[in-house]
C-alpha cells in the first residue's frame, strides 16, 4: 500500500508538471500565422458547390473563385476568365479564361474544368438546379481551349452575378465534400470537426499572393468564451463579437464596424390570421420604433431599413422607405380597432436561440407591442427546428430573423416574396409585387430593371409584408498586429487582404 | 469466476439495448437531417434527393436492422455533416475524452485518499476540521462552476494556462496534458470531497476496531496502520463509489468541455444532435454506454480483489 501511495502522489506531481509546463507553449498568431475565431464548424459541407450556410461561404470565400468574383465594393471583377463579353440582348455571354491559374494541385484551369463545374450546378436529375439561375442556361460550349460561351435560353443581363460559381477541378468532383480543391489564395490543409479549419498560403495564386501564410480557423462555440480566447492570445480575430464583448476587450484590440447586410425584421406569416389583414401588419410597424432597437440591444449601432433591401445595395437601396411608418401609437391602435381587433390580440413570435441579436429584438419588440394591447409570446426554438417548422413548412405566427442575399444581385433579396415563390415564407401574396418583379427581371434596360426593383419594395414596405428593423452592425475584433481587414457587401472574411502590422 | 463471466455477459446485453432505444428514438423524435444541411436553400425536390442520398427514404425497420448489423461489424456510417466515417470522427475524438476522464479519476483518487488519512489520522484536530469545512464547500460546487472559477483564477488571473489555449494530443502532446489539466481538476474537485468523506468516516471507523488496536499495540507507526491495515479496509464501500464517480465523469466531462472550449466527444454529440447528424449521436451515445458499463465492470472486478469475500458469498 505504501507503493500505491507514492504512486498517487508521483502521479499526481507528474500531472502539475505537466499543467505548468503547458502554460509556456507559444501563444497563436506569432510570426506568419493568424488564428480565427468562428462561431460554428462547417458542417454542410466543404464542397463549395452544396455548402449552403453563409458561415461556410465566409470560410470558403477564400479557397475558391468563379470566372468572377466580388471584390470589397461589391463589384464584379474577372477572376478565373481574364475577361467576359455579353452580347447586347444579354444572350450569349462569352468567358476568355485567363493564362496561368492553377489549381491547388498544381494542375491548369482548363476550360473542360470550367464546363464541368457549371454544368454539375446547373444538373437538374436531382430536381432543381444547384444554382437556381443555372436552369435558364440553354448550353455551354467550348469555343477554343481558352474560351467557354455560355447561351441563355431568355435574356438575362443580371446572369453575371452567378458567375461568382466555384470553379473546381472536373477530376475532382467525386471527392469535393472530403478534399476541397480551388483556386484561390489559400488552400485547405485539414480539418478537426468542432475544433478547426487549417488553410495555407497558395504560393501559385494568379493575383496579389495572401501575406500571411498560416491561417487556422478555430470554432469557439461557446460565445461566453470569445472575450477570454482572444485575451488569452489563442485566436487573434473574432469576426461579428458583439457591443457588451467589443466593450471588454483591451486596448490590444481594434475593433471595425461594418454592416452585417442582413435584412432583420419581425416576418410575419402573411397567410394566417389576424397577419392576412394588411392593417394589422401596418398597426404593428407603427407600433415599433427601430431606433429604440437599436439603442437598447446594439448600443445604437445598425442602420434602419424599410423594405426587404439593405444599404450596400447602393442605387436599389431606398432610404424613404424608413419613413413609410414612424411610430404612432395611436394609429396603430386606430387600424387594429379598424380590422377588428380593439383589444388587441395574443400572437407567438419563434425565435431561433443560437442568435443572441434576434433574441434581444424580439423581446424589446414585445415591450413595444404592449403599447398597442397586442400580447407578443417568445417561443425559442433550436435552428434546425426553425428551418423546418418556420422556415420550410411554414408553421409560425411570427419570427424574427436576418434574411441575408446569396449573390450580389437584388433578386437574392425580392425573388423570395413572388407569390409562388418557393422560398417564399412569409407568404406574401402580390399580383403588383408579381407583375414588377416580372418586368425587371426580364428587362434588359438598366433603368427600367432599377425603376421596378424599386417598386417592389416600396409595395414590401406599403402593404408591410413584415415589420422591418435594420441591418445589423457588424464588429470585428481584430488584434492590433494585424491590419488590413476588409468588409465585403456579403458573407466574405477575406483573409488574403490581411497581413501583419509593422 | 463464473460471476465474471455473467456480469460480461450482461454488459454486452446493457450495449445492445442501448444501441437499440437510441435509434429507435432518433427514429421518432422530430426534425430532419436533411432540412437541417440544406438550411434556407431548401426545396421539395433537393430535400427528396438528399433523403434518398443519406438513405432515409428506406423504411426504419429496415435502416435499424442495417445499422445494428453495421454497428457489430464496428462500422457506424458516415456522418452527415462531416462527410467523413463516424468511427474515424470518433477514433479521433474519443481520446480526448477518455484522457480527461481518466485525468480526472487519478486526481480525484490520489486527492480524496491523501486528505482522507491527513485528516484522520489527527481526529478532531485543526488539520482535521479545516479539511472537513473545505471538502463541505467543494463538495457542492458542481464542476462547469468550478471550471469557470478555476479558468477565472488560475488562467486569468494567475495566467497559469491560457483559457480556450487547447491544443490536440496530436500536435504538442506536453501541451495537451498541461490543458487538460484545469478540466480535469474541475470534474474532480467535487468528486473527491465526496470521495474524502466516505473514506474518512470509513477510517475513522476502522481505526476503532480491535485488529487496528492489535496493530497499534504491536508497535507499528501511525502511518503504518493507516495505510496497511486501515485503508484497505476502509476502501471498501468507497470503490463503489468510485464507479459510480467514473461513470458521472464521462458524463460530467461533455459538459466541461464546453467550458473549457474542448473539442471531444461531448462537443461533437451537442453539436449533432442540432444537426440531426444522427449516425454521429447515435455512435457516441453507443461509445459513452460502453465506456459506462466497462468501468462499471471493472469496478466489480477490482471489489472481489479488494475484498475476496465477495467472490465466495456468490
Amino acid at each position: 500500500m505504501k507503493n500505491s501511495k507514492r504512486l498517487f502522489v508521483s502521479a499526481l506531481v507528474l500531472l502539475m508538471t505537466a499543467a505548468l509546463c503547458g502554460c509556456a507553449g507559444g501563444k497563436a498568431g506569432e510570426g506568419d500565422a493568424i488564428t480565427i475565431g468562428i462561431p460554428q464548424d462547417i458542417e454542410d459541407s466543404l464542397d463549395p458547390h452544396t455548402a449552403v450556410a453563409a458561415g461556410t461561404r465566409e470560410v470558403l470565400f477564400n479557397v475558391f473563385e468563379g470566372l468572377i468574383k466580388p471584390d470589397s465594393n461589391g463589384d464584379l471583377k474577372p477572376a478565373i476568365a481574364s475577361e467576359y463579353v455579353i452580347d447586347d440582348e444579354g444572350k450569349t455571354y462569352t468567358f476568355t479564361l485567363r493564362d496561368g491559374v492553377t489549381f491547388h494541385n498544381g494542375a491548369p484551369v482548363t476550360a473542360e474544368d470550367v464546363i464541368a463545374s457549371i454544368k454539375r450546378c446547373a444538373d437538374t436529375s436531382n430536381g432543381d438546379p444547384l444554382v437556381a439561375a443555372f436552369s435558364n442556361i440553354a448550353s455551354i460550349d467550348k469555343k477554343d481551349d481558352k474560351t467557354v460561351v455560355i447561351t441563355l435560353a431568355n435574356p438575362d443581363t443580371d446572369f453575371l452575378c452567378n458567375m461568382t460559381t466555384a470553379i473546381i477541378p472536373a477530376d475532382n468532383i467525386d471527392n469535393a465534400g472530403t478534399n476541397p480543391i480551388g483556386t484561390g489564395p489559400y488552400m485547405y490543409v485539414s480539418r478537426s470537426p468542432q475544433e478547426n479549419i487549417v488553410l495555407k498560403r497558395y504560393d501559385g495564386y494568379w493575383g496579389d499572393k495572401a501575406f500571411i501564410e498560416n491561417v487556422t480557423f478555430k470554432i469557439i462555440a461557446n460565445p461566453d468564451t470569445i472575450v477570454m480566447n482572444l485575451e488569452g492570445g489563442s485566436i487573434d480575430m473574432f469576426p461579428r463579437v458583439t457591443t457588451a464583448q467589443a466593450e471588454q476587450l483591451s486596448d490590444n484590440f481594434e475593433i471595425k464596424e461594418g454592416t452585417m447586410n442582413l435584412v432583420q425584421a419581425l416576418y410575419l406569416n402573411n397567410a394566417v390570421k389576424p397577419f392576412d389583414d394588411v392593417r394589422v401588419r401596418q398597426a404593428l410597424c407603427y407600433a415599433i420604433d427601430p431606433k429604440e432597437i437599436m439603442d437598447y440591444a446594439f448600443d445604437g449601432r445598425g442602420s434602419e431599413i424599410g423594405s426587404s433591401m439593405f444599404p450596400t445595395f447602393g442605387k436599389y437601396f431606398m432610404p424613404e422607405l424608413n419613413d413609410t411608418y414612424n411610430q404612432d401609437i395611436e394609429k396603430a391602435k386606430a387600424l387594429l380597432a379598424e380590422a377588428g381587433y380593439p383589444d388587441g390580440f395574443e400572437f407567438t413570435i419563434k425565435v431561433p436561440s443560437n442568435y443572441t441579436q434576434h433574441v434581444d429584438t424580439a423581446q424589446i419588440l414585445k415591450e413595444e407591442f404592449k403599447k398597442i394591447g397586442v400580447t407578443a409570446d417568445i417561443e425559442l426554438i433550436e435552428w434546425s427546428s426553425w428551418l423546418s417548422d418556420v422556415y420550410s413548412g411554414r408553421d409560425y405566427e411570427g419570427t424574427v430573423i436576418g434574411v441575408d442575399a446569396s449573390t450580389l444581385s437584388p433578386r437574392a433579396l425580392l425573388g423570395r416574396f413572388v407569390s409562388d415563390a418557393g422560398n417564399n415564407f412569409v407568404n406574401f401574396k402580390s399580383a403588383e409585387y408579381d407583375a414588377a418583379y416580372e418586368t425587371a427581371v426580364t428587362s434588359t434596360d438598366d433603368a427600367v430593371q432599377t425603376e421596378n426593383y424599386k417598386k417592389c419594395e416600396t409595395i414590401l414596405a406599403t402593404e408591410a409584408a413584415n415589420v422591418y428593423i435594420q441591418d445589423p452592425a457588424e464588429l470585428v475584433a481584430i488584434n492590433k498586429k494585424f491590419t488590413g481587414y476588409e468588409f465585403y457587401p456579403m458573407y466574405a472574411q477575406d483573409i488574403s487582404k490581411i497581413k501583419l502590422a509593422k | 469466476m463464473t460471476g465474471i463471466v455473467k456480469k460480461i455477459f450482461s454488459s454486452i446485453l446493457t450495449i445492445l439495448v442501448v444501441a437499440c432505444l437510441v435509434f429507435l428514438a432518433f427514429a421518432v423524435i422530430p426534425g430532419d437531417p436533411a432540412v437541417a444541411k440544406l438550411g434556407t436553400q431548401a426545396t421539395p425536390d433537393k430535400l427528396a434527393a438528399l433523403r434518398h442520398q443519406m438513405g432515409l427514404d428506406i423504411p426504419v425497420m429496415k435502416r435499424f436492422l442495417v445499422w445494428i448489423a453495421g454497428v457489430i461489424k464496428g462500422d457506424f456510417g458516415t456522418s452527415y455533416s462531416y462527410s467523413m466515417p463516424v468511427t474515424k470522427l470518433i477514433a479521433d475524438k474519443l481520446p480526448v475524452t477518455v484522457i480527461l476522464t481518466v485525468y480526472s479519476f487519478v486526481i480525484m483518487t490520489a486527492l480524496s485518499i491523501f486528505t482522507a488519512i491527513l485528516a484522520a489520522r489527527r481526529e478532531n484536530s485543526v488539520m482535521d476540521r479545516v479539511i472537513q469545512i473545505v471538502t463541505q464547500m467543494i463538495m457542492s460546487i458542481p464542476p462547469f462552476f468550478g471550471g469557470i472559477v478555476i479558468t477565472l483564477v488560475f488562467g486569468l488571473t494567475l495566467k497559469l494556462f491560457m483559457p480556450g489555449g487547447y491544443v490536440s494530443y496530436g500536435n504538442n502532446l506536453p501541451r495537451f496534458l498541461g490543458y487538460m489539466f484545469w478540466p480535469a481538476l474541475a470534474i474532480a474537485l467535487p468528486k473527491s470531497a465526496m470521495a474524502f468523506s466516505l473514506l474518512y468516516t470509513g477510517l475513522v471507523t476502522e481505526r476503532k476496531k480491535d485488529y487496528a488496536r492489535t496493530a497499534f499495540s504491536r508497535g507499528n507507526s501511525t502511518k503504518d496502520v493507516f495505510y496497511k491495515h486501515l485503508l484497505r479496509n476502509a476502501c471498501i464501500p468507497v470503490v463503489t463509489f468510485f464507479g459510480m464517480a467514473l461513470a458521472d465523469m464521462i458524463a460530467g466531462s461533455i459538459v466541461i468541455e464546453q467550458v473549457f472550449g474542448i473539442p471531444g466527444l461531448g462537443r461533437i454529440l451537442l453539436t449533432s444532435i442540432q444537426n440531426r447528424d444522427y449516425p454521429v449521436v447515435e455512435a457516441i451515445i453507443v461509445c459513452i454506454a460502453i465506456l459506462v458499463t466497462v468501468s462499471n465492470l471493472l469496478v466489480d472486478i477490482l471489489y472481489r480483489v479488494i475484498d475476496p469475500r465477495t467472490a465466495i458469498s456468490e
